[in-house]
């Protein structure tokens, strides 16, 4: 009963203040369409690839650009090995009219800018090789005309049937036509799907959730102690859990209706493919929820102020950013990546990543779901602990 | 008769400053105790003690005969804050009736709680304004009715009628006075001196010390006065040469 009235007055709040309703939803969907358009015109790209000598010098002319630069190597180096040794963004090898293409892609937008310039690059010499075409046929349909004006000049009354016959009896126009290559392509890491908004939207997710839920969670908390209400409520017979649980329920349903919008739009507008259950994308991200919550909660009894509590998004927010797998956590040093595991979005970052990519099930991403609800479950207990301050029972 | 309240040697000290220093407080069923005493006297203080919101250094509190802190103890006590402590985005309504569940106001009695609450306190009619419209008295009366809204045996007001015009504070205390003479305990700090002559017992805090205590003729007789203001002067003055000839 109490609980309930708890969960229904922060329910009846939070529907009042649109604006935060607002931030909740909304600006989460306006940052991910800005990373989207944003990863996915990068101007700015430059790649350096890697070719075997014997690769068609034209095709290679056509390829090159300020963007794109082209290096060449031994007739049989190896792909793989001169991508690691000078990291190279590709390398490509040829084979007759075969053109295989190895992407370092660890970086997705250079490993577009290579395929994009071999499009470019064959579409630029098969259109030398119609205008060569175009120019011989030119050329010839002149010359049959210049006889035809001859042969009917001298023989006003032969018929047009003999003209004909002369016309074609000229030679066919020899033009060397353009090789077709059939391309095929490896990728040292990930796949051809791979974007970094493809890549990060897991974690982006999982991160706006974690992000928003703590600031909203924390705020309210402090302005029920600084206004008063924390007090008031705690000289009524309420358990110091009821408050805790109340809240948790009540900003948990909230966190549930932004990852649902998050998820669909990102699915269904930015057509992005997950490989695993949608659902449990949901569950991570409701139990990363309510560790944010949680945190939210503690934080806020170190803040006197809603601008104190601004301040620890730089101490406390911004590390997990780190370590949510934005960075390769694989890729630091060693106390670093112990580190990492103090921080609840490494885990919900890691859990969102595989089920998204890799298809986990949620037999896979059970570990890091279970540390995240320990987060949890001690937090609370903190919290709890935490208003004896106000109320020692 | 047993009594509502007996608070023994309250002492609380806020480092190394002592806030209240082992004030002894009585309050029976059906009286009025008016906490009187100036700014940062130690009023709210004690009252949070008795509400077992304060952590003490020394003394009890007991209310309705449980030593605070006590949580079921919480439902029978009616407590006003100095501060209006409100949901400002939800309309008095809402507040009333978050109140009242927290209390644990019985399903079949929270209509009939709210209408004698707002109606005493004359919201009935701005029941579905959201708190922020509210003026401060406004704000105030609501405070007050949510204090009432569990028909509490004991009633804590921390300054009830900052804010509120006189025709109202006059209702407001001639119901005090009704839920006095229905047997319950009514504890009452206040700065207003005409209130202070209506209570049954007055106790005058000053630094943190209970200075005197009794009926307001008592306590004007006591100092040779004829008005609880000129008490409240002259047990000041009297403390600060006790202080200076130490």
């Amino acid at each position: 009963m109490r609980i309930k009235a708890i969960v229904k007055r922060v329910l009846l709040q939070m529907v009042r203040d649109k604006r935060t309703l607002a931030l909740l939803f909304l600006a989460p969907l306006l940052v991910l369409s800005l990373m989207y358009v944003l990863f996915q015109s990068n101007q700015t790209t430059t790649a350096t690839i890697g070719i075997r000598s014997n690769v068609d010098a034209d095709l290679v002319k056509a390829i090159k650009s300020d963007d794109l630069t082209v290096k060449t190597y031994g007739r049989h180096a190896n792909a793989k090995t001169e991508i690691r040794r000078h990291d190279l963004a590709g390398f490509i090898t040829q084979d007759g009219d075969k053109l295989r293409v190895t992407y370092q892609n660890s970086q997705p937008s250079q490993a577009a800018l290579i395929r994009q310039s071999l499009i470019q690059g064959q579409t630029k010499l098969q259109f030398k090789a119609l205008t060569a075409v175009t120019k011989a046929q030119q050329a010839a349909l002149k010359q049959t005309q210049s006889q035809l004006n001859q042969l009917t000049a001298s023989l006003p009354a032969s018929s047009p049937a003999s003209s004909q016959q002369s016309a074609t009896n000229q030679p066919p126009t020899k033009v060397q036509q353009p090789t077709r290559y059939h391309v095929t392509s490896h990728y040292l890491y990930g796949s051809q799907d791979s974007t970094f908004f493809v890549e990060f939207l897991p974690i982006l997710l999982g991160f706006f959730v974690f992000f928003f839920v703590f600031l909203i969670s924390g705020m309210s908390l402090l302005n029920e102690r600084t206004s008063g209400t924390l007090t008031r409520l705690l000289a009524t017979p309420v358990r110091r859990g009821e408050i805790i649980t109340g809240y948790m329920i009540g900003y948990g349903l909230f966190a549930i209706v932004q990852t649902l919008i998050i998820c669909t739009f990102s699915i269904y507008v930015f057509n992005v493919h997950i490989l695993g259950s949608f659902w449990l994308l949901v569950l991570i991200n409701l139990v990363l929820a309510l560790v944010a919550l949680s945190m939210g909660i503690f934080i806020s009894t170190f803040a006197n102020t809603e601008f104190q509590m601004i301040q620890f998004i730089p101490l406390v927010v911004v590390p997990q950013v780190f370590f949510s797998g934005l960075v390769p956590v694989s890729g630091m040093a060693t106390w670093l990546q112990v580190l990492a595991h103090v921080f609840p979005l490494y885990y919900g970052g890691a859990a969102l990543t595989d089920v998204a990519t890799k298809g986990f099930t949620f037999g896979d991403v059970a570990p890091e779901l279970g540390i995240l609800l320990l987060f949890v479950i001690i937090l609370t207990g903190l919290n709890t602990v935490g208003l004896r301050r106000y109320r020692r029972v | 008769m047993t009594l509502t309240v007996n608070a023994e040697k309250i002492t609380k000290r806020f480092g190394s400053k002592t806030v209240l220093d082992q004030v002894d407080l009585q309050l029976s069923p059906g009286e009025i105790l008016g906490l009187i005493g100036p700014s940062g006297a130690g009023k709210t203080t004690l009252v949070k003690a008795i509400l077992g919101m304060e952590k003490l250094d020394g003394g009890t509190a007991q209310v309705f005969e449980q030593t605070m802190p006590n949580r079921p103890v919480m439902a029978e006590i009616g407590y006003m804050a100095q501060s209006d402590a409100l949901y400002q985005d939800l309309t008095a309504k809402e507040n009333l009736l978050f109140f009242a569940r927290l209390m644990g106001v019985p399903h079949d009695q929270l209509a009939p709680n709210m209408a004698y609450a707002t109606e005493l306190v004359n919201l009935t009619a701005d029941l579905n304004k959201k708190v922020v419209a509210y003026s401060g008295g406004m704000k105030r009366r609501l405070s007050l009715a949510i204090a009432l809204i569990q028909d509490p045996g004991l009633l804590i007001l921390d300054e009830p009628t900052v804010g509120i015009d006189p025709e109202l504070r006059q209702q407001i205390w001639a119901e005090l006075k009704r839920l006095k003479d229905q047997g319950k305990a009514i504890l009452i700090t206040t700065h207003v001196m005409d209130e202070a002559e209506r209570c049954d017992q007055l106790m005058l805090i000053r630094e943190g010390i209970d200075l005197a205590h009794g009926t307001p003729q008592e306590l004007k007789d006591r100092y040779g006065v004829a008005t609880i203001e000129q008490v409240f002067l002259k047990a000041g003055r009297l403390q600060d040469e006790n202080q200076s000839n130490r």
